[in-house]
């Protein structure tokens, strides 16, 4: 019951922390400091929702770019093409990606381990190629925003960033808050029976195809809205931008570093390689020809060596010291 | 008719080329469970090698692919030393994230030394040859890839069934903790099989450049083509990747001309997918 309320409260706090951050004079008001507030929190609900189905429910899918890029295309789609304002695209470019992942999870599901990884690498590459040579939405040149009004209605400002720091942080608010509830309530016991033994899980009365397709929506659901966010934000989708491997491995590591299947993993995570990424970007990346990648692609062997269970490993070591030293 | 079998034959050339990469993964991931997303970037390195040394000291790549060949088992070699040695027993996920940190690490180290132009040996003792064959035209250089992959994977099979070495190999890859008891240094076992993978790719990629440009970017698609040819055939069966990789090689070829040639790898993934949804442990798997 302790650990309950603690954790309830240590949510608020985080939540409170990140509502006052673009307030706070000083460092963080420059507008490259504000961008990389930005992408730590896209970042951050993005990885959750991969860490729902990869993390609490075990399902270690590369394939999440598709529905990121699947939302992006729907906010993009009704902007561009429709000249509507983004969000009905958005709502209906999720709905299409659950229903997507409940189409592929068809025959992916009945694989295990490797082969389920195999399966969903094939999955992204499928579909950046379609997306690549589909004209409708733009092919490989992809959609570019026009010009258009600013403010909530077209979710896009000119001037200044920190109206999409707040768009990011509802949208961090809603990933976080239904991971939370899933993982307090039948559902996300079932996830974690069913990650942790299928078959002692499925003798106890789980069904768990149906809890891995929940899983998969939901997770599905989730990240098309994170993929409409980052199309609004960046103004310009093309296939390889949001439809590729890479896309779906910086969710996959972003959740392991952090801790795959805790609740504050993904955030943490993002709060450590997405400023690592941006300004290894920023200091490196004028020296030409991937400096930056060449130090962020050694950062992340190193960080695996050395902590494989992920930072909210060390975390929980600790504070487990500090408590039992208390 | 000669079309479709001229078609045939290149698919067929083409998948011995993936089945010499495909070898060498499916001999890592067989013994030791471990995806090396690294070994496209291998293929590449093995290429910028073989590239340099004709281009610099005009070496032909009929002799620099054994240079290139050893430059990877190194490399392969203190992969395993430096990375992959730390990970085993560790979650799965880890080696495949810290391979792939590698693989980023590879690509653009190569990017920025070798900028990302296309590099191509033009004048070497094979490029731009032919051989007839009634009406079919073969390309020497694709010949001579698919003859060294045929005889390499021959002898790495006939090592692994026909040697000490090759059945401690078998045992670690079987159970790791009984192999141990019996006397198998299990590390030396996954540090040489990681050299040999590295071997395998190390050959292909030394030829390549007689006919394919090297670039930064080469080994992306070689990799992927890699663990398809790999997961179709079942898990860590040489036979398995052999034939899957044929028939990779031919699925591009038709989908490639009869289709359209952007919807070569489409047909390719989905193939695998038909494939995993018949026999979820591929063609060959247990």
């Amino acid at each position: 019951m302790r650990y309950r309320r603690s954790g309830f409260g240590f949510g608020y706090m985080i939540f409170g922390i990140l509502a006052i951050l673009p307030l706070i004079p000083g460092p963080l008001q420059g507008p490259f400091a504000k961008h990389v507030l930005v992408m730590v929190l896209l970042f951050a609900s993005m990885s959750q929702a991969w860490n729902l189905l990869g993390g609490y429910c075990g399902q270690v899918s590369f394939g999440h770019s598709v529905f990121f890029g699947i939302g992006a295309y729907g906010a993009g789609m009704a902007v561009v093409k429709y000249g509507l304002t983004p969000w009905p695209g958005a709502l209906l470019g999720a709905i299409i990606a659950s229903i997507v992942s409940l189409v592929i999870s068809y025959p992916c599901f009945r694989l295990k381990g490797h082969y389920f990884a195999i399966a969903t690498f094939a999955i992204v590459e499928i579909f950046n190629r379609l997306f690549m040579v589909w004209y409708w939405v733009g092919g490989a040149l992809g959609l570019d925003y026009p010009i258009i009004e600013e403010g909530w209605q077209n979710f896009m400002w000119y001037d200044t960033k920190t109206p999409y720091y707040y768009g990011a942080f509802a949208l961090f608010v809603l990933v976080f808050s239904i991971t939370r509830w899933i993982e307090r309530h039948r559902i996300g016991y079932y996830m974690r029976a069913v990650r942790d033994g299928q078959e002692a899980a499925e003798s106890l009365g789980v069904n768990s195809p149906r809890v891995k397709l929940a899983a998969m929506a939901i997770s599905a659901f989730l990240a098309a809205l994170c993929g409409a966010f980052f199309v609004q934000y960046n103004l310009r989708v093309d296939p390889p931008m949001v439809m590729s491997l890479d896309m779906s491995m910086r969710f996959v590591l972003i959740t392991i570093l952090g801790g795959l299947g805790t609740l504050w993993g993904p955030l943490l995570g993002a709060a450590v390689l997405i400023p690592l990424q941006e300004y290894t970007r920023a200091i490196w990346g004028g020296l030409g020809g991937g400096v930056d990648l060449i130090i962020f692609g050694l950062l992340i062997i190193v960080i695996v060596i050395r902590q494989p269970r992920g930072l909210m490993g060390f975390v929980s070591w600790v504070m487990g010291r500090a408590q039992g030293r208390g | 008719m000669t079309l479709f079998l001229q078609i045939a034959l290149d698919g067929i050339l083409n998948g011995m080329l993936y089945a010499l990469v495909a070898l060498g993964l499916t001999l890592i991931w067989g013994v030791m469970d471990v995806i090396n997303f690294a070994h496209g970037e291998f293929l590449m390195i093995a290429m910028y090698v073989s590239y340099w040394l004709g281009f610099l000291m005009n070496i032909d790549p009929l002799v620099s692919w054994v240079a290139s060949g050893v430059f990877v088992f190194l490399l392969a070699f203190a992969t395993y030393k430096l990375v992959v040695s730390h990970l085993i027993g560790k979650p799965a996920l880890s080696a495949l994230l810290a391979t792939f940190g590698l693989s980023m690490f590879l690509k653009n180290l190569c990017l920025n030394r070798f900028s990302p132009n296309f590099k191509l040996l033009s004048v070497t003792a094979l490029s731009g040859k032919t051989i007839s064959v009634g009406s079919l035209i073969l390309s020497l250089p694709q010949f001579v890839i698919a003859i060294f992959s045929l005889i390499v994977i021959f002898i790495i099979y006939r090592f692994i069934t026909s040697t000490r070495m090759g059945w401690a190999i078998q045992a670690t890859s079987m159970d790791k903790e009984a192999a141990e008891l019996m006397g198998i240094d299990t590390e030396k076992i996954y540090g040489l099989v990681f050299g040999l993978g590295g071997v395998c790719v190390g050959i292909a990629g030394g030829l390549l450049p007689t006919y394919m440009p090297v670039h930064p970017e080469v080994g992306s698609l070689f990799g992927l083509i890699a663990f398809i040819c790999v997961a179709m055939g079942g898990f860590g069966s040489i036979a398995g990747s052999f034939f899957a990789s044929l028939l990779i090689g031919l699925v591009e070829a038709f989908a490639g001309f009869y289709i359209a040639p952007i919807f070569k790898y489409v047909a390719v993934f989905a193939l695998y997918l038909v494939v995993v949804m018949l026999k979820p442990k591929g063609l060959f798997g247990w």
